[in-house]
């Protein structure tokens, strides 16, 4: 039994709610689905496995080359990117939420000693969230390999360790430089843009170098080669610790977790006092004041969209969100540039990128709009059918949908008509079945609830997912092919459809 | 000789009859309700009694299972859209949006109940002014406390004119200023006309804002009346001396309340 008030008292009370919370998002909080939540995971587990017996197999028994850690290290600066962005997430969160704070301050133990284990279990939530997605991966190179291979999991633990310790600093950094206020937005924006600039970064180069959207390419290219240093650089040392070499991994887990001590040593004694600032900031008795607005004549339903409008435009969590999504729009929007510059006929990437970018937008909206409404009871209650108010609220995500997409279409268009139209045809089609799913699967959520809108039904997050791959699929085939989109399509006609036959609003 | 000629008798501005809702367990039992135009109306009842299920009701919120709601005439159920707008409903937890002003909120809402602009920003800026909003009505919402987001959604609630005014423990949470600002707005929305109804576990407001109270509890409307009434009601069910009878004689609204609820809870 650990002495109460300790930290390894703290750091196991802080372990019960992390798993609680995990498995309270698992399950969306019903008991009953433990079990097949289990066998879900068991699932998932063993498909993993299998993919990764196709994808690293025959990479286990491969020689050392520069060749070899440039693509291991290109891995895991790519993973390491997204931990970085997964822990300036959970860090903003551990700043902004009030929760447990003032009975932790107002507790007679050393508030320090708490914060920094709260700190350190950030560092291992992240560890253990990248367990999962590469344990298939270590495993087969450990069977096909050979045990040197399990230095791979020790790199885990560093990599998150050492994601931590500059997700405290970044974070610490904005608090710092642009105040409590305006923090949490630009900390979800560059968290966002962390995880997803590396790999957008590669593919461009892979566009503009090799006309694809392929960063392999780019990795193995002699410009590369050529670059990298030799194979003793300490640059290698996280390839080398993969690879099995012991002295290497001791370094890597011992400079990630100095980078992690420093930083909780430094940010622990005046967490509590961000804390604070950082949870004030909804209640200061003064906010921005906004300019004057004249009442405009309106019609109730004109009413309802430019609301979800500007509600859309101020919502922080769906900024970052959707800038994710732009930000993959990117790649896609050079090799149009770059294909309309000389006709390459890579237009057949693009269409699929659109539609599935289309059908994932979509669907937070409609999620946003449809369920994340924060004055239900006002709507309820206003002189309008339930069905207007629906409709409106459709009409809202679907002009946002145009207006992105509409820019790009027409550009493609120029380029090439019939890719034009499939890509206007398919970004409609996948963004109306996203739109409707999120309408069967409806509730009544906060807007504060975006980020685990999941919870709310698995069938719907997967029907979603899932459509908006079918439409993506389908398009890209009817960019080629009409008559051979028709399987495809009817295929993801039929996800559409057992997801409305499983909704609990048949009648909707 | 000419008889003098009567008025026609003014509908009730709410008409309940028979009303029915059951969750897992009967929440309003055969409920029937009767409030005139321009009552101020207290709904009392311990926790659990089954004023929220009704007043959702009544303002189109929840279906009843069975029963009837007539609002000034107009059959809720049959008409839900026509009803809805003559009613304003207030929840304790006040519903608005925290990226909204206050002025950009009523705006919404003034454009939901159809309200002319000229006239809805008028009413606004007057809204904010009686209840201490004007200095805060280009703010977001996201920064006010629960006083001031509970003031936007009365105003945003009164900015169409409801001729019913539904409330649910609207002073929950106010501070003694806010409070007072909310129910100086009702009782001069009171004395322009409209009929208000309102749950509330503060029995000083209701004693001394209500012309009559309903007492229910277990879905079912146990006493109604004047405050005198009730005393006279609780004191018929045998409990006057005790609870209602007080140490002179004269009552509280909290003595009396308390010998209506314990009398069927201790028959239970």
């Amino acid at each position: 039994m650990t002495q109460p008030g300790t930290a390894v008292w703290f750091a196991r009370h802080e372990s019960r709610l992390a798993w609680r919370d995990w498995i309270g998002m698992m399950t969306g909080g019903r008991r009953e689905r433990r079990r097949r939540v289990a066998i879900g995971i068991l699932a998932f587990v063993i498909f993993m496995h299998l993919v990764a017996y196709y994808v690293v197999g025959r990479f286990a028994d491969a020689v050392l080359d520069k060749q070899l850690l440039v693509s291991i290290t290109t891995t895991l600066l790519l993973s390491w990117l997204l931990m970085v962005s997964q822990a300036m997430e959970a860090m903003t969160r551990a700043f902004y939420s009030r929760a447990d704070l003032d009975l932790i301050l107002a507790s007679p133990v050393a508030a320090e000693e708490i914060f920094a284990v709260r700190m350190a279990t950030v560092a291992l939530s992240i560890a253990t969230m990248a367990l999962p997605l590469a344990a298939p991966f270590i495993d087969m190179l450990v069977w096909r390999g050979g045990a040197r291979w399990l230095g791979a999991y020790g790199v885990i633990v560093a990599m998150g360790a050492g994601a931590t310790a500059l997700a405290i600093a970044m974070t610490v950094a904005l608090f710092r430089v642009l105040g409590a206020k305006r923090t949490r937005l630009v900390a979800q924006i560059l968290a966002a843009a962390i995880g997803a600039a590396f790999v957008i970064g590669l593919q461009i180069t892979a566009i503009l170098s090799y006309g694809t959207v392929s960063r392999t390419d780019v990795l193995a290219s002699p410009a590369v080669m050529a670059l990298a240093p030799d194979a003793g650089s300490v640059l290698w040392w996280p390839a080398h610790a993969v690879l099995g070499d012991l002295t290497a991994l001791a370094g890597v887990l011992a400079f990630a977790f100095l980078l992690l001590a420093l930083a909780v040593a430094m940010v622990a004694p005046r967490f509590g006092q961000y804390a604070v600032t950082a949870a004030s900031v909804g209640n200061s008795p003064a906010g921005r004041a906004g300019r004057a607005i004249v009442f405009r004549a309106t019609s109730p339903r004109r009413a309802l969209r430019r609301k979800e409008w500007m509600l859309l435009l101020r919502d922080p969590w769906l900024v970052s969100q959707t800038l994710m999504q732009m930000l993959y729009l990117v790649p896609p929007a050079v090799l149009l540039w770059r294909s309309f510059a000389t006709g390459g006929g890579a237009l057949n990437l693009l269409v699929p990128v659109l539609v599935m970018g289309a059908g994932q937008l979509a669907g937070g909206l409609a999620w946003l709009t449809i369920s994340g409404e924060d004055a239900p009871d006002l709507v309820a209650t206003a002189p309008v059918p339930a069905g207007m108010v629906l409709r409106a609220k459709i009409e809202a995500v679907l002009t946002i949908i145009v207006v992105v997409f509409a820019p790009m279409i027409a550009v493609l268009a120029i380029a090439s008509p019939w890719h034009g139209v499939v890509a206007a045809c398919g970004v409609l089609i996948a963004a109306a079945s996203a739109t409707a799913i999120q309408l069967w699967f409806r509730t009544q959520a906060k807007r504060s609830q975006f980020r685990r809108r999941q919870v709310s039904s698995r069938v719907a997050t997967f029907a979603e997912a899932f459509s908006s791959i079918g439409w993506a699929a389908a398009a890209a085939i009817s960019a080629i092919d009409l008559r051979l989109a028709i399987a495809p399509a009817l295929l993801t006609l039929g996800i559409v459809a057992g997801a409305r036959a499983l909704s609990p609003r048949k009648s909707a | 000789m000419l008889q003098p000629v009567s008025p026609p008798p003014l509908p009730l501005a709410l008409d309940i009859r028979d009303l029915v809702k059951s969750f897992d367990r009967p929440a309003v039992d055969h409920l029937d309700l009767a409030v005139r135009q321009g009552e101020f109306y207290a709904l009392l009842g311990p926790n659990g009694a089954g004023k929220t299920t009704t007043l959702r009701m009544i303002a189109g919120l929840i279906r009843p299972d069975a029963g009837s709601i007539r609002v000034e005439g107009i059959d809720a159920l049959a008409d839900p859209v026509a009803a809805k707008r003559v009613i304003a409903w207030i929840s304790d937890e006040p519903m608005i949006y925290d990226k909204l002003t206050p002025e950009e909120y009523l705006e919404f809402v003034a454009g939901l109940w159809g309200v002319a602009p000229a006239l809805a920003e008028s009413r606004a800026h007057e809204l904010f002014s009686w209840l201490g909003l004007a200095p805060h009505a280009r703010e977001r919402c996201e920064t006010f406390s629960k006083g001031m987001r509970q003031k936007v959604a009365l105003a945003g609630a009164l900015v169409h004119e409801p001729r019913l005014i539904i409330l649910d423990e609207p002073l929950t949470g106010l501070d003694a200023g806010s409070a007072r600002q909310v129910k100086s707005v009702l009782r001069e929305r009171a004395q322009a006309g409209a009929t208000i109804i309102m749950t509330t576990h503060i029995l000083e407001v209701a004693e001394r804002m209500a012309d009559r109270i309903g007492v229910i509890t277990h879905g079912k409307l146990i006493a109604e009346g004047t405050l005198e009434e009730l005393r006279h009601q609780a004191g018929n069910a045998g409990n006057a001396g005790n609870a209602a009878g007080g140490a002179n004689g004269a009552a509280t609204l909290e003595d009396t309340f308390l010998a209506l609820v314990a009398e069927p809870a201790e028959a239970a």
